[in-house]
């Protein structure tokens, strides 16, 4: 088999077997994932920093540990990595000017789980800034494309590590989603993520967004892919105060349990106005083919999926506000150049060390945060935010996974919502919610419209990640899409 | 709800953030617009609910008072902007 097919096809799962028997060496593989960057990457875009040394050294290092009998499942296997993880030694830019220059100082709980698992880091990839957006285009490294079309985004704020996997760079890479940021990149550029629940996966060494709603999780082809991953990648962290212990289940070992008697709700909400006619189609497919493996399906009722939007865009930019408060020139990242004074100092290093898209969310969580503005914006979303919560706990007393699309619309063209952010935040009226309530929830590719991919959305109750894995599992054993791959490069 | 002038420029710097005199109409358009979308929630009743501050409704997880890090200031420092004597380096407050 080339280098080109084995990597344009393969699955985590299939390379971890092809290490076990011999196959091929991690450093050759390696060493074909990281040509497959270099060729392909000036139209991508979806590396900030390729860290090929140091890939190198991991795969010999894999190398080595497999030949002394000490391999695991993921030993071996490259991987990329969302530019949010703090990396020891390596740059850790979160898209943003102001962390241009800033070498991360430790290293993430998610990355160094993963690094003792054996994966080798590729590299750390590009992201909205500070995973502020739903496109990739506000990343101060420039736009990231999407490998099915190169007009279009590839989604976000993850859309770098979903290209890099799409197109054949890495076979998984890490995500993060504070509202949509693993599974709607996931859909759009057809591959399978997951939003644990809040509190699986530590948060520690993530760049804080929206500390109340971030979660890592990982982006693959396929769910068995996401269910190794999040078997390194999820548990106890002393290091992370929101971090839940409660003990891991092996993913992988309800993969195969069938679906008979699932119990799957379609909410009414998620299929009225503003959802592309094709993607309703293509979502109503899906939910056909997990009835005929057994499943029963009734509509039900979110009634206040549409108050998930202010409620975010209140949260999140409050929360962002106070996060990035950190960045004061001070520590470490970028310092404007000759400050006459200590606020000019502040003022000037935030104004050109932070993005527009940024700069907007600050201001709006300061103002909800404010003396006087309080109660009626702050306050306020989080009393929906139960509401919202609540919701879902009615409709989990009557099933057992809620199935839907993971967006309105399918990828759209590099600039086209750029000025607009309020037709962007629009774009992720069926993720949001579920950060809101801190639930998990997944992307799963059920075919495409004109060409793009788009995603069927599956959202579980607290901690039921290995039964939505198991339901994503079944469906991609009698569907292809998830197998199918761009033309691209 | 639409801000004026002054009400952006306050927040700004409240953010510590510098607002170029030409872009503070940009800033109350974009802000305006964002809090029009966002105040379809005043309609809705919440009286009563109480607010959900962490999804799982968890609490501060506390622990015994020891310490389990050593100092890493030099390592922390050498990626500061500026530093001197064990000290980060900003410039003068206080004449």
């Amino acid at each position: 088999m080339s280098t080109d097919t084995l990597m344009n096809n393969s699955t985590l799962k299939q390379l971890s077997e092809g290490l076990a028997r011999g196959e091929y060496s991690s450093v050759e593989l390696t060493e074909a994932y990281l040509k497959r960057i270099d060729s392909t990457d000036g139209d991508l875009n979806a590396f900030i920093t390729v860290t090929a040394d140091q890939a190198r050294t991991q795969a010999a290092a894999a190398d080595e540990r497999r030949a002394s009998g000490q391999a695991g499942p993921l030993t071996g296997v490259p991987i990329a990595h969302k530019d949010i993880f703090c990396t020891q030694g390596v740059r850790t830019s979160c898209g943003s000017k102001i962390l241009d220059n800033f070498t991360a100082p430790y290293e993430s709980t998610v990355t160094h789980k993963l690094q003792d698992a054996g994966m080798v880091m590729l590299g750390k990839t590009n992201l909205d800034e500070f995973a502020m957006g739903s496109s990739t285009e506000s990343s101060f490294y420039g736009p990231t494309r999407n490998p099915w079309n190169t007009e279009v985004i590839p989604g976000g704020s993850s859309g770098g590590s979903a290209a890099a996997v799409a197109s054949g760079q890495a076979p998984v890479a890490t995500g993060t989603d504070t509202g949509g940021s693993i599974r709607q990149p996931a859909a759009l550029c057809n591959l399978t993520g997951l939003k644990p629940t809040y509190g699986r996966v530590s948060r520690w060494g993530m760049i804080a967004y929206g500390s109340s709603l971030d979660q890592g999780g990982p982006i693959a082809r396929t769910a068995e892919d996401a269910a190794l991953l999040l078997n390194s990648m999820a548990g106890f962290d002393h290091k992370d105060s929101t971090s839940k212990d409660i003990a891991v289940p092996d993913y992988t070992a309800d993969l195969d349990k069938p679906l008979d008697g699932l119990r799957i709700g379609l909410p009414k909400e998620y299929f009225g106005e503003g959802l592309n006619s094709d993607i309703a189609a293509r979502v109503q497919a899906g939910v056909q083919e997990l009835e005929k493996l057994g499943a029963t399906v009734k509509e039900i009722s979110l009634p206040r999926t549409r108050l998930s939007i202010p409620a975010y865009y209140i949260i999140a930019p409050a929360e962002a506000s106070t996060n990035l408060s950190r960045f004061d020139g001070v520590r470490f990242g970028y310092r404007c150049e000759n400050p006459t004074d200590l606020l000019d100092m502040y003022t000037r290093t935030r104004a050109e060390g932070f993005g527009e898209e940024v700069k907007r969310r600050i201001m709006v969580g300061t103002y909800a945060l404010s003396a006087g503005y309080y109660d009626a914006y702050y306050n306020k979303a989080q009393q929906l935010r139960r509401l919202i919560k609540d919701d879902f706990q009615n409709a989990f007393a009557e099933v057992d996974v809620i199935a839907g699309p993971t967006t309105p619309s399918p990828a759209w063209k590099l600039g086209a919502k750029s000025n607009d952010p309020v037709a962007m935040y629009l774009e992720d009226i069926y993720t949001l919610s579920v950060n809101l309530a801190g639930l998990p929830g997944m992307s799963v590719p059920c075919g495409q419209v004109d060409g793009l991919p788009v995603g069927l959305q599956l959202i579980g109750n607290y901690f039921a990640e290995a039964q939505l894995l198991n339901v994503a599992h079944q469906y991609q054993q009698v569907t292809d899409w998830h197998q199918q791959t761009p033309a691209f490069g | 709800m639409s801000l004026d002038r002054s009400e952006v420029e306050n927040i700004a710097m409240l953010a510590r953030l510098k607002i170029e005199e030409q872009d503070v109409p940009h800033y109350v358009d974009a802000l305006s617009s964002i809090l029009d979308l966002v105040d379809e929630m005043q309609a809705i009743d919440t009286q009563g609910v109480t607010p959900l501050a962490n999804p799982l409704d968890s609490v501060q997880r506390l622990r015994a008072d020891e310490v389990t890090e050593d100092n890493q200031r030099e390592h922390f420092q050498s990626i500061a902007p500026a530093t001197d004597a064990g000290l980060y380096l900003v410039p003068k407050v206080i004449e």
